[in-house]
């Protein structure tokens, strides 16, 4: 059942898709500047970004829903601009699912395979693979405006999948979801693409769903790259200021460095390669500040509020290095209340250092 | 006497005054007009409140009375046509415009409304006459060497009406047109169809109820105009409106105008509410 949805797959060394130099602009607003990109084949791949960041407008030059400016997308090796969008076989699900209301759900999916010119007998069976695959069996006769929200993404991505595409797009596909359907959808989301195989493209504001879906995630800003790299390795090693805070909760604290290779933050004092002569900025997760022991140097901070989430204390406290966020995991230990003067400590591991300049 | 307004009574108070105006304005003289055409009417005696067939008889036998019903419902069918070729693509483009440009020919559109129905029709008299523009400048250009015929005829009638007619069609399409997931063109196109394709399987029959809508308003309209038919058709092209219009004023025998404007009450009812069953059923999905 899997194999008739299975993307013949050619052995070759090159990435399955490139964008070079990929430009947009909307009169003197630059939507996408000059973006690089190589993405292997069956790669999971998230753009990542707050709205009006190019994510979307890079996902519609791919689909050829939108003109390229500069620069070129080639997938396999072949130029894709010149290619008309319905001739560049890519599955697309939208953010609206934007199903066909007038059509069932078989017919909604036997859609592309129709204006592929496929048997009816083929299609048929290419259908119901294709909503078995999506756990959708059943509902072939359903008209989409019957079904619920979570059924109506099922219904777009079977639809998308069925013709084999090239590239799976993903448009914000899960923000019109409530939040525990959202999860589920991630995983069972990612399951089906593992299972297909298709290279994936996932356009979304939501930095959980890049980091839960990804394998590597494609941070944007102001239609520029900021970093791209795995979810872990992105999280732990934010290359500027922006992703640091975009991805996840961060402190960025301001310290002094010495130039030989150490930094001073507050009274602690940490061995950072790296580090120039004077101020700089590191980033630190809330998650990576511990309290510091009786003897040990620390950056002293007092806490102004606490708020209880169940699995731990978020805590926000006031430094000579900036204000911060930290937690405090729900381990039985006694929190410090409101007012309380504490030490912190975190290891150079647990700070990166931001470029110089980069602002927050 | 208690004046309160309770949870049972609320909906009947609320409604009260609107029924009362429609009894009052629409439903009395309709069914005044009903018993009109049951009434005897001669020459010298002049209306005489007896039950008789005889107008309906005369309505149903008589050819004159078939041909003059026939030509109505030509001309509404024709102008129904023109106003759907014309308007439907009309509605798409007008939906595809920017917000500024749509609001000002949203104006141009609506525009024939806002002229007098009289002023409108005397322009296109001016027009169509056989000195008129139209005329003068298709001999100018060689393409015709007499004057066409468009005045007193049923091309003039359909002319003016479909001119007249044609904004309640774009307003009903390009209301189910802003009904469209604005990505649905697009989820079709990724899917490998064409622009004729995308057009006639994908937004055709979404917007088959705006079509409907605009059909049936437009049709009514045209098959119970009088002003445009009475000035381009004249005396000698008559509609079922002229007609009654004329028994009433210048025959003066009520009792057949009367079963005249009932005969073209009940067919529009019948031909819209046919043909509105026959399409919802067509299009069952679409319609909720």
């Amino acid at each position: 059942m899997l194999r008739a949805l299975h993307y013949e797959t050619s052995k070759t060394s090159m990435s399955h898709l490139v964008l070079d130099g990929l430009t947009k602009r909307f009169g003197s607003f630059t939507a996408v500047d000059a973006m690089n990109l190589s993405v292997e084949r069956g790669e999971f791949v998230s753009l990542l970004g707050p709205s009006g960041c190019g994510k979307t407008t890079t996902l519609q030059m791919i689909a050829g829903f939108v003109d390229v400016d500069h620069g070129g997308i080639r997938l396999d090796g072949a130029d894709l601009v010149s290619v008309a969008p319905n001739k560049r076989g890519l599955g697309i699900v939208f953010q609206s699912y934007a199903l066909f209301p007038h059509m069932t759900v078989a017919e909604n999916i036997a859609f592309g395979l129709e204006m592929r010119d496929i048997a009816k007998a083929d299609r048929d069976r290419q259908t119901l693979a294709a909503m078995e695959l999506v756990g959708l069996k059943g509902f072939a006769d359903r008209y989409p405006r019957r079904m619920s929200g979570g059924q109506q993404q099922r219904v777009a991505l079977a639809r998308a999948l069925v013709i084999k595409p090239a590239l799976l797009l993903l448009d914000e596909p899960l923000s019109n979801l409530d939040a525990k359907l959202r999860e589920e959808m991630q995983g069972e989301l990612r399951q089906i693409q593992r299972s297909v195989g298709t290279t994936t493209i996932l356009v979304t504001h939501d930095q959980h769903e890049a980091m839960a879906l990804s394998d590597r995630i494609v941070l944007m800003n102001q239609g520029r790259i900021e970093q791209i790299g795995a979810p872990d390795q992105v999280y732990d090693h934010p290359a500027s200021a922006f992703v640091a805070s975009f991805l996840g909760k961060t402190n960025v604290l301001s310290g002094i460095g010495d130039g030989q290779g150490a930094a001073a933050i507050g009274g602690l004092v940490l061995p950072l390669p790296g580090a120039g002569k004077g101020p700089l900025q590191l980033a630190v997760r809330p998650e990576r500040l511990t309290f510091a022991g009786a003897e040990e140097p620390g950056l002293e901070a007092r806490i102004l509020g606490r708020v209880f989430q169940g699995t731990h204390w978020l805590l926000t406290a006031d430094s000579a290095a900036g204000a911060l966020t930290l937690m405090r995991g729900n381990d039985g230990a006694a929190v410090p209340a409101e007012g309380e003067t504490v030490r912190l400590r975190f290891s150079a591991a647990d700070a990166a250092l931001l470029p110089a300049g980069a602002a927050a | 006497m208690s004046a309160a307004v309770t949870e049972r009574n609320a909906p009947f108070l609320l409604t009260g005054p609107a029924l009362l105006v429609f009894l009052g304005l629409v439903i009395i003289p309709l069914g005044m007009t009903v018993l009109l055409s049951f009434y005897d009417w001669g020459q010298y005696k002049g209306i005489v409140p007896e039950f008789t067939l005889k107008n309906w008889i005369e309505v149903f036998t008589d050819s004159y009375f078939f041909e003059i019903f026939m030509r109505t419902f030509r001309i509404a069918f024709l102008v129904t046509l023109a106003a759907i070729v014309i308007g439907v693509p009309e509605a798409y483009i007008l939906n595809r415009m920017s917000p500024s440009w749509r609001s000002a020919f949203l104006l141009v559109i609506i525009g024939p409304l806002l002229v007098s129905v009289v002023a409108r029709t005397l322009g296109w008299a001016l027009l169509l006459g056989s000195t008129g523009l139209v005329n003068q400048g298709l001999m100018s250009l060689g393409l015709i060497a007499t004057p066409l015929e468009f005045m007193f005829t049923e091309t003039g009638v359909v002319i003016a009406l479909i001119h007249v007619l044609i904004p309640f069609m774009i307003l009903a399409v390009w209301a189910s047109l802003q009904r469209l997931d604005p990505q649905i063109e697009n989820a079709a196109l990724s899917l490998g169809a064409g622009r004729v394709t995308i057009w006639r399987r994908v937004i055709l029959p979404q917007i088959v109820p705006g079509i409907l809508s605009g059909s049936i308003i437009v049709f009514a309209l045209a098959a119970s105009a009088f002003a445009s038919p009475a000035i381009i058709g004249g005396r000698r092209l008559k509609v079922a409106s002229t007609l009654a219009y004329d028994e009433f004023l210048n025959t003066l025998n009520w009792p057949l105008g009367a079963a005249i404007a009932t005969l073209l009450l009940v067919a529009l009812v019948l031909i819209t509410v046919g043909s509105n069953r026959l399409i919802e059923r067509r299009y069952a999905q679409v319609f909720e």
